[in-house]
C-alpha cells in the first residue's frame, strides 16, 4: 500500500513538471508572437490608409503626400533578380560538390566549418569587402550588378548548406538503385538527386533571398542611393537583339534605404510613408515565404519513396 | 534545370564581361554627403528634374559628410552635401587628386536645446551651465539637476544627444565644451533624433540637444530653451531663443552653424552641373524654409551666386571649424586649397 502511494505521489508530481515546462513553452511562445503581432498591427494602422496606386508609381518627393516608391521597388527587385542569378547556380552547385563529390576529410571539415561561419558574419563586412572588390578593383561602381554581386555572396552560405540538407535527406537507397541500374554519378545527380531535393534547395533559396532583400548596411557601404528620380535603363528595346543589359550598370535605391531615410525625417507625414513602406515591404517577404512553402508541400507529394 | 542553369550563368559572366561601362545618354549629376543636407539637394534635385524635364538626371546618396568627402576628393562625385566645412586631412586629399572645388553656403543649420513641457524650473541656460552638464569631465559627477545649478531640483538629470557618428554630435560639442567630439558618454544617445524626441517627451527630469527642425515639428511635445551666448555672443546675456530670425541675424549664439554644397571645379565645367548649381542658388531662400531649415539672407545667395560666376575656389575655413560665423564675414574671406 504504502509503495502504491509512493507511486502515485512520484506520477503526480511528474505530470505537475510536464504541466509546468508546457506552461513555459506555451509562454515563450506566446512573448514572441505577440511581440511580433503588435508590431505588425502597429505598423498595418499606421501604414496601410497611406497605401494607394500612386504610392507605387511616384519617385520620392520633399512633399510627403507626393512621393512614392517606384524607384525603391524598382531597384530592390532588380537586384533580387541579379542576386538569385549569381547565388543559386553557384551555391548549389557547391552544394552538391561538398555532399556528393568531395572526399570526406579534414579539409572538407574545414570548409564546411568556415561556410557555417560565413553564414554568422555581419552584412556590413561583406559591404565593406565588396566596395573594395567590386567597386573599386573590378571598376563595377555603384550599380545593380555590385549590389547583387554583394547580396548574393551574403545570402550564398545559406544556400550552400540548405541544398547539403535538403541532398542528405534523400535515402542513400535511391543513389544504390541508380548506380545498379548502370546510371553514372553524373547521371545519377541529373536525374535523382536534384530533382528529388529542389523542394528542400528552392525553400533555402527563398528564404535567403527574403532575408536578402531586408538588407541595407552592405548596400549603403557599396554606395546605394537615396534619392534617385529615374528607372534603370528597359532591358527590352526596339533595336536588335531587342535584349540589354545596361540596367546592370545602372544606380539604384532599395525599399528598406528609402524606408529608413523616411523615418529619420522630423515631419510625421514621413513616418507614415516609412510605415506604408514597411507594409510593402512585410508582404513581398510573406509573399515569398508563401511561395516558399507552397513549393516544399507540392515537391513533397509528389515524392514517395 | 541544371542546363538551364549553366546556360544562365554563362550568360550572365558574358554579359559582365562585353559590359564595359554602359554610358546612359542622359547626364547625371552625382551627389553625396551629408544627411543633414540631404533634405534641401533632395528637393532642389526634385524641382531641378521637373524643370529641365527629364533632360538631366541628379542622383542623392547620404554617405555622411565624412564619406562623401572621400569620395568626393576621388573625383567620384560632381557635389558634396557638407554640414560642417571640409577639414584638413580632405583638403590634403583633394590636393593629392587635383581637385579643385567651390565652397557654397546654403543654408543655416541650427541646433535646439529642448526639456520636457512640464518641466517648469528651466527657461533658459548659459553657455557655462551647458558645458558643466555635457563636458567629458561631468561623467560619473554631475548627475542631478542641483549639480549644475542648486536653484534646481535634486533630481536625477537625464541627457539625450546625438550619437558620435553625427553632425550635429560634432558641431554641439565643439560649440559647447570647446573641443569637437569631445562630450561625456553617459547620456542616451541616438542617431535617430526622433528617438531623442521621444525620449525627452516622455521624461520630465530629461534634456536634450536636437536639430532645429525636429523641435518645430514636435513643439506640443517639447519646450525649447532659451540659450545665454556669453562674451562672445552678439547679445551678451540675453537669453535667445533659436527661429528662422535669430538664426539668421547671428543673435541666436553659439548652436547655429552654415550648412554647406561643395562643387568640384571640373565638374563646374559641365554645362548641367552648372545649371543646376544657380538653380540651387536661387531657388534656395524659397525652398530652405519648406523643407524646414533656415535660409541665408536673400543677399548672401546673391554674393555666393557671385562667387560661383568669379569661380572663387579654395574653403575660407583652413581646415577647422569655426563657432558664430556670420555669413557676410565668411562670404568677404579669400578662399584657400
Amino acid at each position: 500500500m504504502e509503495a502504491h502511494q509512493d507511486l502515485l505521489a512520484n506520477i503526480k508530481r511528474r505530470q505537475m513538471w510536464d504541466f509546468v515546462f508546457a506552461l513555459m513553452g506555451l509562454l515563450a511562445l506566446l512573448f514572441a508572437l505577440v511581440t511580433l503581432l503588435a508590431l505588425i498591427v502597429d505598423l498595418a494602422i499606421t501604414g496601410v490608409p497611406r497605401i494607394n496606386a500612386e504610392f507605387f508609381v511616384n519617385f520620392p518627393s520633399r512633399f510627403a503626400e507626393k512621393a512614392g516608391i517606384l524607384s525603391a521597388w524598382v531597384g530592390s527587385f532588380c537586384i533580387m533578380i541579379t542576386t538569385a542569378f549569381c547565388a543559386i547556380p553557384l551555391g548549389v552547385a557547391a552544394g552538391v560538390y561538398l555532399e556528393e563529390y568531395s572526399k570526406k576529410n579534414w579539409i572538407s571539415q574545414l570548409i564546411e566549418l568556415n561556410i557555417i561561419n560565413l553564414a554568422g558574419i555581419p552584412s556590413i563586412t561583406y559591404g565593406l569587402m565588396a566596395l573594395g572588390l567590386f567597386v573599386y578593383k573590378l571598376k563595377l561602381g555603384q550599380s545593380i550588378l555590385t549590389a547583387g554581386l554583394t547580396l548574393g555572396l551574403l545570402v550564398l552560405p545559406i544556400i550552400i548548406v540548405t541544398t547539403r540538407e535538403a541532398i542528405r535527406a534523400i535515402p542513400n537507397t535511391i543513389r544504390e538503385a541508380s548506380y545498379a541500374m548502370g546510371a553514372s554519378k553524373w547521371q545519377t545527380v541529373r536525374y535523382h538527386i536534384l530533382p528529388y531535393s529542389s523542394g528542400g534547395i528552392l525553400t533555402g533559396v527563398i528564404i535567403s533571398l527574403s532575408r536578402a532583400i531586408g538588407e541595407t548596411a552592405p548596400l549603403i557601404t557599396i554606395g546605394a542611393l537615396t534619392f534617385i528620380a529615374f528607372l534603370p535603363t528597359p532591358p527590352v528595346d526596339g533595336q536588335f537583339p531587342y535584349l540589354n543589359f545596361k540596367w546592370l550598370m545602372d544606380p539604384f535605391t532599395v525599399m528598406p534605404i528609402q524606408m529608413f531615410n523616411w523615418l529619420s525625417r522630423p515631419q510625421p507625414e514621413f513616418h507614415v510613408n516609412a510605415a506604408a513602406t514597411g507594409v510593402v515591404l512585410l508582404l513581398m517577404t510573406l509573399i515569398m515565404n508563401g511561395g516558399a512553402i507552397y513549393l516544399r508541400s507540392r515537391f513533397r507529394k509528389k515524392m514517395k519513396w | 534545370m541544371l542546363t538551364n542553369l549553366v546556360a544562365a550563368l554563362s550568360l550572365i559572366v558574358g554579359v559582365s564581361v562585353s559590359l564595359s561601362v554602359a554610358q546612359a545618354q542622359v547626364p547625371v549629376i552625382k551627389i553625396d554627403g551629408s544627411s543633414t543636407v540631404f533634405p534641401i539637394t533632395e528637393a532642389m534635385a526634385e524641382e531641378f528634374q521637373t524643370a529641365q524635364r527629364g533632360k538631366v538626371r541628379v542622383t542623392v546618396g547620404i554617405s555622411g559628410t565624412g564619406g562623401g568627402f572621400k569620395k568626393f576628393c576621388r573625383g567620384e562625385i560632381d557635389v558634396q552635401d557638407a554640414s560642417r566645412p571640409i577639414q584638413t586631412s580632405e583638403l590634403e586629399a583633394c590636393r593629392k587628386a587635383g581637385i579643385k572645388f567651390l565652397e557654397l553656403p546654403i543654408a543655416y543649420d541650427a541646433t535646439a536645446v529642448v526639456v520636457n513641457p512640464k518641466n517648469t524650473w528651466i527657461k533658459s541656460m548659459t553657455v557655462a551651465e551647458l558645458k558643466k552638464m555635457w563636458e567629458p569631465a561631468a561623467q560619473g559627477k554631475v548627475g542631478k539637476w542641483s549639480d549644475v545649478n542648486p536653484a534646481w531640483p535634486k533630481e536625477n538629470l537625464k541627457l539625450y544627444g546625438a550619437g558620435s557618428d553625427s553632425g550635429t554630435f560634432d558641431y554641439f560639442t565643439e560649440a559647447i565644451v570647446g573641443k569637437s567630439k569631445s562630450s561625456r558618454g553617459d547620456y542616451t544617445a541616438s542617431e535617430d533624433d526622433n528617438t531623442l524626441v521621444t525620449g525627452v517627451s516622455n521624461d520630465l527630469y530629461a534634456l536634450g540637444y536636437v536639430p532645429l527642425a525636429y523641435y518645430e515639428e514636435n513643439r506640443a511635445k517639447l519646450k525649447v530653451v532659451a540659450i545665454v551666448g556669453g562674451d562672445k555672443a552678439p547679445k551678451k546675456n540675453e537669453a535667445v531663443l533659436p527661429g528662422r530670425e535669430t538664426v539668421e541675424n547671428g543673435t541666436y549664439f553659439p548652436l547655429s552653424r552654415p550648412i554647406f554644397i561643395y562643387v568640384s571645379e571640373k565638374s563646374m565645367a559641365k554645362a548641367e552641373v552648372k545649371d543646376f548649381v544657380n538653380f540651387y542658388l536661387s531657388k534656395s531662400f524659397e525652398i530652405v524654409p519648406q523643407v524646414k531649415y533656415v535660409p541665408l539672407p536673400a543677399k548672401a545667395y546673391d554674393a555666393v551666386k557671385e562667387h560661383v560666376k568669379k569661380n572663387k575656389v579654395g574653403t575660407v575655413f583652413g581646415g577647422h571649424s569655426e563657432i558664430g560665423l556670420k555669413i557676410e564675414e565668411l562670404m568677404k574671406r579669400e578662399g584657400s586649397l
